[in-house]
């Protein structure tokens, strides 16, 4: 266990490297970000200047580097548009983003586990095909078109739920239900073959024969095996909450980080998106590596190694 | 006598010949036909790319042309519509239908070609990756790993913050964001395909090894990647949509359906058909795609056929 701890941990560093520098890469070729600090009329002295303070005339990678060990101490440099360090703009919105995501995946689970049983036990029934279409329609529609629609019924036309905002709880359910359809219709999808793949096991014959009750089999024998896959398309979904999340929460003015990076990146304001994007991935990876050895508690016949 | 069953029998190879080539070229739309979802997936995707092709034609209005005498005019079904706008005008009194007609080209000319040079490059990378082993193919897997360890929306943002999105920094970066999961499915095929006996019998007569690789095994991974990438463009027609919408993708006055969406949300309290409309198309498009992509997986995946 420690040692597939270890072996994990020594395999992020090329992902971190890689990250970093298509990142660099990237703002090198994006080109002077001096004629954006500067006023119009500013002197060719003053830019080259500039330039020399920056360190933009040293060779390439030197700046890599140096770059990396910026990252390190945690200097991004600073947001054009608000005038402050990156990195603690970018941490105070983390709050928001976590209600958000966490409030998504309760939805998503809340809705994904009944129906996917329920449609893997009732297999090819009218309601079956109901649930399926359901999940499949969930897949096709964009997220934040849902939103728009949820916004237009729940909070225009019935005035329910307000349009946009966070603070109370009533903010919180349509940006909620919005990210988490669209997880939970993948996770009907992939609970529901799970499900039918553990009803033909021999344990759940076994214990059907045995006279134990419907419901203890499918709680008892069955959900909780086909729980195993479960996490596994949770660390799946994440890359699909990202997304999601930075659209959803740009739909409903949600103060969290995708708003943030959303409005960095049509701002071109470069150290906001740079500090946005590595927590994202760093969160995204921790994340990853959690469910992994949750996944790896919970079935004990896989190896370390 | 001996020579005439002779060509009798002659007679009935070809016979038999003639025939498993005409229920070849039959197979296809028996097959479509016997799967409901895939025959419904197979007519949405046909009209979808019939619009964009003769999108000019099918269009009743210059759907870039503002006329703001019939701004915010209803669908025509409801009080105060005209039947020369069946959608609905939007907030220029441009037609939506038109546009909507017009948007599928955008859709589709990004779904398909992202699709296409991530499936150029994930082969390319994949195939080398799986043939040759060893080095190379820990080098690749490690950077495909990486790239699969964060969310491409990552990367896409970051490219969309230094290049001015245009059609085609948007298929080139998102091309060049989805070749790992190409990459990762083909390396996986070519390790099983290189070991059966036509390849080995292949290198054991001396064939070089990109003719190998040009020959035997790129046509044998082709199914799936015609599986992969059809699911794919449906993916990437929702990422498209989503990025125009948040101002980083297609920008106006190019036409797109997630720019519709754009324009028309600071109308919903008032005019409802303005984000109505372009977000059915999204739906519909994608929802064919999906199901002529899931019939396309069972046909030609045979390891889920029965298993449904």
């Amino acid at each position: 266990m420690k040692k597939y701890l270890i072996r994990r941990l020594l395999q992020l560093i090329p992902v971190l490297f890689i990250i970093t520098f298509v990142v660099f890469v990237l703002v090198y070729l994006a080109g002077d970000p001096v004629s954006l600090m500067l006023p119009e009329d500013a002197s060719e002295e003053d830019r080259e200047a500039l330039r020399e303070a920056l360190g933009l005339n040293e060779p390439f990678l030197y700046q890599y580097f140096h770059f990396l060990g910026d990252l390190i101490s945690g200097d991004f440099g600073t947001s054009f548009r608000y005038s402050q360090e990156a990195l603690p703009l970018v941490l105070e919105r983390l709050p928001a983003t976590f209600e958000l995501a966490a409030a998504s995946m309760l939805v998503a689970i809340v809705l994904a586990i009944p129906l996917g049983i329920f449609s893997a036990r009732k297999r090819n029934s009218f309601v079956d095909l109901f649930i399926t279409g359901g999940s499949v329609l969930g897949k096709a529609m964009p997220n934040f078109w849902l939103g728009i629609m949820l916004i237009l019924m729940l909070a225009v036309n019935y005035q329910i739920f307000p349009v946009s905002g966070r603070g109370t709880f009533v903010h919180l359910v349509l940006p909620a239900i919005t990210l988490g359809t669209g997880v939970a219709a993948e996770m009907t999808r992939l609970i529901r073959s799970s499900m039918l793949e553990i009803l033909h096991q021999d344990y759940i014959r076994t214990a059907k024969s045995k006279g134990v009750s419907d419901t203890l089999v499918i709680f008892k024998h069955a959900f909780r095996n086909s729980l195993i896959p479960v996490v596994t398309i949770t660390s799946l979904q994440i890359s699909h909450l990202v997304s999601g999340a930075l659209i959803t929460e740009t739909v409903f003015s949600w103060p969290g980080l995708g708003q943030l990076l959303v409005q960095a990146v049509n701002g071109r304001d470069m150290a906001v998106v740079q500090a946005a994007v590595f927590v994202i991935a760093i969160l995204v990876i921790v994340i990853n590596l959690i469910t992994d050895l949750v996944y790896r508690l919970l079935d004990p016949r896989i190896n370390y190694s | 006598m001996e020579v005439n069953i002779k060509t009798n029998s002659l007679a009935d190879a070809n016979n038999c010949i003639a025939k498993s080539k005409q229920s070849s070229l039959w197979r296809w739309p028996k097959l479509l036909l016997q799967s409901k979802t895939g025959t419904v997936g197979f007519l949405i995707v046909f009209v979808v790319v019939f619009v964009a092709v003769f999108a000019d034609s099918l269009a009743p209005h210059n759907p870039a042309a503002n006329n703001l005498g019939d701004m915010l005019k209803p669908p025509a079904w409801l009080d105060g519509g005209t039947s020369a706008y069946l959608l609905g005008t939007d907030n220029l009194g441009r037609d939506i239908l038109s546009r909507i007609i017009l948007g599928t080209r955008v859709s589709l000319l990004v779904g398909i070609f992202s699709v296409v040079v991530a499936g150029i490059i994930g082969i390319l990378i994949g195939i080398l990756a799986g043939y040759y082993g060893g080095l190379i193919d820990n080098i690749l897997m490690r950077i495909v790993d990486s790239f699969l360890a964060i969310p491409s929306i990552l990367f896409i943002l970051v490219v969309l913050a230094v290049f001015e999105p245009s059609i085609m920094v948007l298929i080139i970066v998102i091309g060049f964001t989805n070749w790992v999961t190409y990459a990762r499915v083909v390396r996986g095929e070519v390790l099983s395909i290189k070991e059966r006996e036509f390849v080995k019998a292949s290198k054991s007569i001396g064939t070089r090894n990109g003719i190998i690789m040009l020959k035997h095994i790129f046509p044998n991974i082709i199914s799936s990647f015609i599986v992969i990438s059809t699911l794919s463009v449906a993916t990437t027609i929702i990422l498209e949509a989503s990025l125009s919408f948040l101002g980083l993708g297609i920008q106006p006055p190019e036409i797109s359906w997630g720019g519709m969406l754009t324009d028309g949300r600071n109308y919903l309290a008032t005019n409802w058909w303005l984000v109505t409309f372009p977000g059915i198309a999204i739906t519909v498009t994608v929802l064919g795609i999906i199901f002529l992509g899931d019939w396309l997986r069972d046909v030609l995946d045979p390891r889920t056929q029965g298993r449904k």
